[in-house]
């Protein structure tokens, strides 16, 4: 019985960490290659703990087992949400399809949000490739 | 049953590996890259956790906890690079 309920929980969480890998090399994009890779690679990762604490079956397992689940559970949002601002900032392209960008000059009336107040805004939301930044 | 199922898994876990190594060496920009290295120790995490699972030896999971937090803090590292600003 466990063994069954073991392999169902494994084949479900390795196929999703396969589908984040995939989706981190089809996406278009950096925020949506981290869309894919934060979303997807929890819920394996979660899938895997689960079958993991089913088959030892122990305390001090499932002890380990759910320090890994909490950790990783307020990690992966926090990481995604730091490379997400920090790439924007940076000036990373976005891809030509997107729809919305909120923090665009003109979209509210005001200036583009940008951390270094010297830099000029980018024209249309949309930058064809990386602008040189400062080194300290 | 159980070890077939195992060995299917680090399969697959293993080809999901390759494929984030495969955006790491492709990237375009230094935060692909960072988002592949982010994949890559989360799915390092789940194959440590398969392997302790499959063969029973509970202390194996402690490195699959370091490495999660390792993963995490280096995450957290290059994402202050890339802003390159002072890390507040």
């Amino acid at each position: 019985m466990t063994d069954i309920l073991t392999a169902i929980v494994w084949m479900a969480g390795s196929g999703f960490a396969l589908l984040a890998a995939v989706g981190v090399l089809r996406m278009p994009d950096v925020f949506t290659r981290m869309q894919a890779s934060t979303k997807a690679s929890t819920l394996g990762l979660g899938c895997l703990l689960i079958g993991a604490a089913i088959q030892l079956g122990d305390f001090a397992a499932f002890i380990r087992v759910a320090t890994i689940g909490a950790f990783v559970l307020l990690t992966t949002p926090v990481s995604g949400l730091v490379i997400a601002r920090a790439s924007y900032f940076a000036d990373v392209p976005l891809w030509k399809g997107t729809v919305l960008d909120e923090r665009r000059a003109g979209t509210n009336g005001e200036e583009r949000a940008t951390l270094r107040p010297g830099k000029k805004p980018i024209r249309d939301g949309v930058v064809t490739e990386l602008s040189p930044r400062k080194r300290r | 049953m159980l070890a077939l199922v195992s060995q299917i898994t680090l399969v697959m876990l293993g080809v999901a590996l390759l494929i984030a190594l495969i955006r790491l060496i492709k990237g375009p920009t230094l935060p692909d890259r960072i988002v592949a290295m982010d994949l890559f120790g989360v799915l390092v995490v789940g194959f440590i956790v398969v392997l302790a699972g499959s063969s029973g030896v509970r202390a194996t999971l402690d490195a699959a906890i370091v490495i999660a937090l390792v993963g995490f803090l280096g995450t957290i590292a290059y994402a202050t690079y890339v802003e390159g600003g002072d890390p507040r």
